[in-house]
């Protein structure tokens, strides 16, 4: 919408202001005037494919009627919605929609919330003249593994059809054939496999699109709905939590104009199921030895109850040296369970070796010191998007369209600095390769020295316009301290510049917020600089500043961790290092696992704690911006499991003290009284705050972090980068039956001269060697990586790429030969 | 590995070349692959998806909107017989039923030797010479039964029976798939418009809606 005076016209003989380029619809919508329609989507262009909109508009040259969704409003517009003659063409138009229409409500999915049915209710002929056969198509065939198409209830509104091509840049469904035998269809074999096809369903007006983990679960008319975040990842975006009878059925996305538009990933979207899986955790587990049973080395886990595994932990923690105690993990936590366990650690247990980020996370004092910008400042239309760090498309799914849409549709600049072609490459106007370890100098370049594209990119970051630099880590195996000496060179070079970290993991941010991590407190500080506004808060602080996550594992492998607490965190699976998260359960004091199913690392602790899932807490959430949103309840925890914030009260009382609240409303009284950040927020507040959610804000001081060293690429060894895809093998993934067998599986990916160099082929067998010994795997030539690297999918079937990364070393090399 | 033959990808290159857009060259190149075949295979619009940079569901889609298209086997000759109002009036009904009986094919069939393909299809605009057919869209004009076998007796003997059809025909009778019998052909130095729009210099006068046309030479 742009700016300028408003447009005065007539609706229904009242006068009303539209905004400047408003299309009459939308005008009439916000000014109390609804007119019918299908095809009309507000994020997506009009297309005027099924004419229910249409109503009476003079504009000067006598009434007629005209469809409402193409019409933007011009001074003086006569508009009558209701005229005899709009309401014959609203009949008319429902009574041939309805021609082929199998009218088969009683056994579709969207009975009870069909635009269809609704309005051929209020504006249609109530009656069928057509006694004629219908045409008829076979009934339903899957699009994909988890979108059925029913193509007789289409409707020809082109909405999945424009989503895939305009949203989703995945034109893999296509109106095909024409007149009465127009279908919307895949080319035969090749299904539409989006990430995002889970929005169809949502979008399609009639049940012509449903979504297999929801078909014939439930009525639309016996759904609760709460308002909720998703957590899955940290874009955050709005949801609606849907379920009947106890049971969380489906998500719907929101439309947060700040946030998701109203889109969700498919992984998002779809992770309900896991929450419900049977697996879940109902009860507190104790292995054989914390039991105190005979076997004090065994490593069955058996159910137990709440007061024993938590006299189990207490007995574990009182009296340990707290700087041999870890607590690891808490992303999956909502902002509420988070202060509640970061107090404990910090200000009961005395521990500050606390970290919500598993070795793949940014330094927290450097993203807390950045200027930061807000997805809507990123995707400012004509301004430029750095990305100089994972692929959004995999990782932050809904942030992806937002950002595809920025650049599409909106005219915003993205350059690309990253070590593999990524989702976003093809509307990308500058394309960077770079070797892991010479981001900061190939930012350096751009604005000193460099040529071509990249001197082309230095040129544009630099005219001036918004820049905002994505920034999270490009590659598993490489160092933080890279991307944040790439960064740290952006931060000097353009003035103004804002950053939004591509952190990934659900709450993330809430968790570096409420202190989670070594050396931070509650409220976007340090011990150094705010202890003292703790003191009287909190029992006790940390006396220095603890470990992070890797170090304390390091820690704990070399036998200097007593109790390790893991909160939600998978290291064997999540942590990049896997041969360091495996000697650290090996050889830590006593595991403490706050889980939600029994994952590989859950396996090795001796207490397992069962917590409450996203969908089964109320609380609220941060997503990257540091805009807080309301995280609602829409089922109830299995057994006995519980929310993560009780856990920690719970402890507390068995440590013999307290924490100082017993409900959500008290540990935000106590927040906002520490937290300078948190300070004039509540949750009240929050939820107040409807779909757009609260921005926090608060930046720390920057300081000047230590450069990272490289050493320089061989001709001999190719240059290893490790990264996530949309689906992979993570517990959530695997528990949730629409999104299980989606996973890619792994290969390593080279560029095929590179192949050639090292007498390779494309599909042999190969033998890496690098700093974690020797693997096999299937060597897959490809254009999409740059030469010089080895890429490998994370935490997938097939070659295990946290075997091959060693998180002491700032980047990995390693050699590639034929396979005896 | 590619779909067309040597001499159809180099022409699909230089097709695809006309234009500022591959994406423009769809429809061209379903005709080249259904010249090369008779009729659009799977392979064939994958490969044109690939070289325009189109899915092959945008493909299909664009193509399967085109009745002359064909993605399923046709025979050599495609049989197209008029029932619209005029001919049906002037007899099309009795020489669709005497195509069908001849040929053993009922509309939309292919007879069993691959011959011949029968169509019932709506006005092909001549319906001042009605009954009309067509045999690969060449026309058969004031069509009568004993035409149509004449035609067929033709093509089963390896004459062509084009004389026999519209008033100066002559020559050869195409397969099924053959656009023309003249190829077009444009040499580079006289191609226009394979800027893209966005990077033209100057909009062109019939662009805009203001511009000043000037009409007076
Ligand atoms: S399937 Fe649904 S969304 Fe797609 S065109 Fe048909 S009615 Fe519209
Ligand atoms: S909503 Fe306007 S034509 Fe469909
Ligand atoms: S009706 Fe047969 S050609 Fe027009």
């Amino acid at each position: 919408m742009s700016d300028g005076a408003p447009v005065e016209i007539t609706v229904n003989g009242s006068t009303v202001a539209a905004r400047p380029g408003e299309l009459l619809i939308d005008a009439c919508e916000r000014t109390g005037t609804y007119i019918p329609r299908f095809c009309h989507h507000p994020r997506m262009e009009p297309v005027g494919m099924c004419r229910m909109c249409l109503v009476e508009v003079d504009t000067g040259r006598g009434p007629a009627l005209q469809p409402s969704c193409m019409l933007t409003c011009s001074p003086g517009m006569q508009v009558d919605t209701e005229s005899e003659r709009t309401r014959s063409a609203q009949d008319g138009v429902l009574e041939l929609l309805l021609v082929n229409h199998p009218l088969d409500c009683p056994v579709c999915d969207k009975g009870g919330e069909c635009p269809l049915q609704d309005q051929t209710m209020t504006f249609g002929p109530g009656e069928s003249r057509y006694v004629e056969e219908k045409r008829h198509f076979v009934k339903p065939i899957p699009v994909n593994t988890n979108v059925l198409l029913d193509r007789e209830r289409c409707v020809l509104c082109d909405r999945c059809t424009r989503f895939a091509d305009q949203v989703a840049g995945d034109r893999l469904i296509h109106f095909l054939e024409r007149g009465s035998r127009t279908q919307v269809n895949t080319f035969p074999g090749e299904p539409f496999s989006s990430y995002f096809s889970g929005n169809t369903v949502q979008i399609c007006p009639v049940g012509a699109l449903t979504a297999v983990p929801f078909r014939f679960k439930a009525r639309p008319w016996d759904l609760e709905e709460v308002e909720s975040t998703s957590v899955l990842d940290s874009v955050g975006s709005r949801i609606s939590v849907q379920s009947s009878r106890g049971r969380v059925l489906r998500f719907m996305g929101l439309d947060s104009d700040a946030v998701n538009w109203g889109w969700l990933s498919d992984r998002e979207r779809f992770v309900f199921e896991a929450y419900d899986h049977p697996d879940r955790l109902t009860g507190p587990l104790l292995s054989g030895g914390a039991a105190g049973g005979q076997d004090p080395k065994g490593s069955t886990q058996v159910s137990a109850t709440w007061a024993d595994a938590l006299g189990a932990t207490a007995e574990a923690l009182s009296g340990t040296d707290p700087d041999r105690i870890a607590v690891l993990g808490g992303s999956r936590l909502t902002n509420e369970s988070q202060y509640a366990w970061a107090k404990l650690a910090k200000g009961i247990l005395g521990t500050d070796n606390v970290d919500a980020q598993l070795g793949d996370g940014l330094p927290v004092e450097v993203l807390l010191g950045l200027p930061r910008a807000t997805i809507d400042e990123a995707c400012t239309p004509g301004g430029t998007i750095v990305l100089l760090g994972p692929d959004p498309k995999e990782e932050l799914g809904s942030l992806y369209l937002r950002l595809r849409h920025a650049v599409v549709h909106d005219g915003a600049t993205l350059i690309e600095l990253t070590p593999h072609a990524t989702g976003l490459t093809g509307i990308a106007t500058h394309s960077i390769r770079v070797l892991p370890g010479e981001a900061a100098g190939v930012v350096r370049s751009m604005f000193q020295g460099g040529t071509g594209d990249v001197a082309a990119a230095g040129a544009v970051i630099s005219s001036g316009g918004p820049v905002t630099v994505l920034w999270g880590r490009t590659s598993l195996a490489e160092t933080d301290g890279l991307v944040v000496d790439a960064a740290m060179a952006l931060l000097e070079h353009v003035p103004d510049v804002g950053f939004l970290s591509l952190l990934r993991r659900g709450n993330v941010h809430g968790a570096l917020d409420m202190g989670m991590s070594p050396g931070f407190l509650p409220g976007r500080t340090t011990l150094e600089a705010s202890g003292d506004k703790f003191e009287n808060v909190w029992s006790c602080l940390p006396g220095e500043t603890g470990l992070g996550c890797v170090a304390a594992l390091e820690a704990a492998a070399a036998g200097d961790i007593d109790v390790l607490v893991l909160l939600g965190a998978d290291i064997l699976a999540d942590l990049p290092d896997h041969d360091l998260a495996r000697r650290a359960l090996e050889q830590a004091g006593t595991v403490v696992a706050v889980d939600l199913f029994v994952t590989s690392t859950v396996e090795c602790a001796d207490i397992v704690l069962a917590a409450a899932a996203p969908t089964e807490v109320d609380g609220s959430f941060t997503n990257l911006e540091g805009r807080i949103s309301v995280v609602a309840r829409g089922s109830s925890p299995p057994g006995t499991s519980r929310p993560d914030w009780m856990i920690a009260v719970e402890l507390a009382e068995r440590l013999g003290t307290d924490l100082g609240f017993t409900s959500l409303d008290g540990i935000w009284s106590e927040l906002a009284s520490v937290s300078a950040v948190h300070a004039d927020l509540s949750l009240n507040l929050i939820r107040a705050s409807g779909t757009e959610g609260l921005l926090a804000k608060g930046q720390m001081p920057l300081a000047m972090p230590p450069v990272t060293e490289v050493p320089d690429a061989t001709e001999s060894t190719l240059r290893l980068v490790v990264t996530r895809s949309m689906f992979d093998n993570g517990v959530l993934n695997a528990h949730s039956n629409a999104l299980a067998g989606l996973a890619p599986g792994a290969g390593i990916r080279v560029e095929p001269s590179d192949l050639d160099r090292l007498g390779l082929e494309d599909g042999s067998t190969v033998e890496i060697s690098g700093p974690r010994g020797e693997h096999i795997a299937e060597v897959v030539a490809s254009t999409q990586v740059m030469a010089g690297t080895a890429h490998v999918l994370f935490n997938q079937d097939g070659l295990d790429a946290g075997r091959l990364i060693d998180a002491s070393m700032p980047v990995i090399d390693v050699r590639l030969v034929k396979a005896r | 590995m590619g779909y067309f033959s040597d001499t159809n990808q180099s022409l699909a290159l230089e097709i695809i070349g006309r234009y500022p857009r591959p994406k423009s060259a769809v429809i061209p190149l379903l005709h080249l692959a259904q010249e090369q075949e008779g009729w659009v295979t799977r392979e064939a619009m994958l490969q044109i998806a690939d070289l325009t940079g189109v899915t092959p569901a945008e493909v299909l889609g664009t193509g399967s909107f085109y009745e002359m298209f064909k993605f399923h086997p046709v025979g050599r000759y495609m049989v197209n017989v008029c029932t619209n109002i005029s001919c049906q009036l002037l007899g099309g009904e009795e020489l669709l039923d005497h195509v069908e009986s001849t040929l053993g094919a009922g509309a939309g069939d292919t007879t069993e030797d691959g011959m011949f393909t029968v169509e019932d299809v709506e006005c092909v605009a001549a319906c001042t010479e009605g009954p009309c057919f067509t045999v690969n869209y060449r026309y058969f004009h004031r069509a009568t039964p004993g035409v149509f076998d004449e035609v067929v007796a033709d093509l089963r003997e390896g004459r062509s029976p084009i004389q026999r059809g519209a008033a100066g025909d002559s020559g050869d009778m195409p397969e099924h798939g053959r656009l023309g019998r003249v190829r077009q052909e444009i040499p580079a130095g006289r191609r226009a418009g394979v800027v893209p729009p966005e990077q033209a210099g100057e909009q062109p006068v019939w662009l805009s809606s203001t511009a000043e046309v000037d009409t007076s030479g």
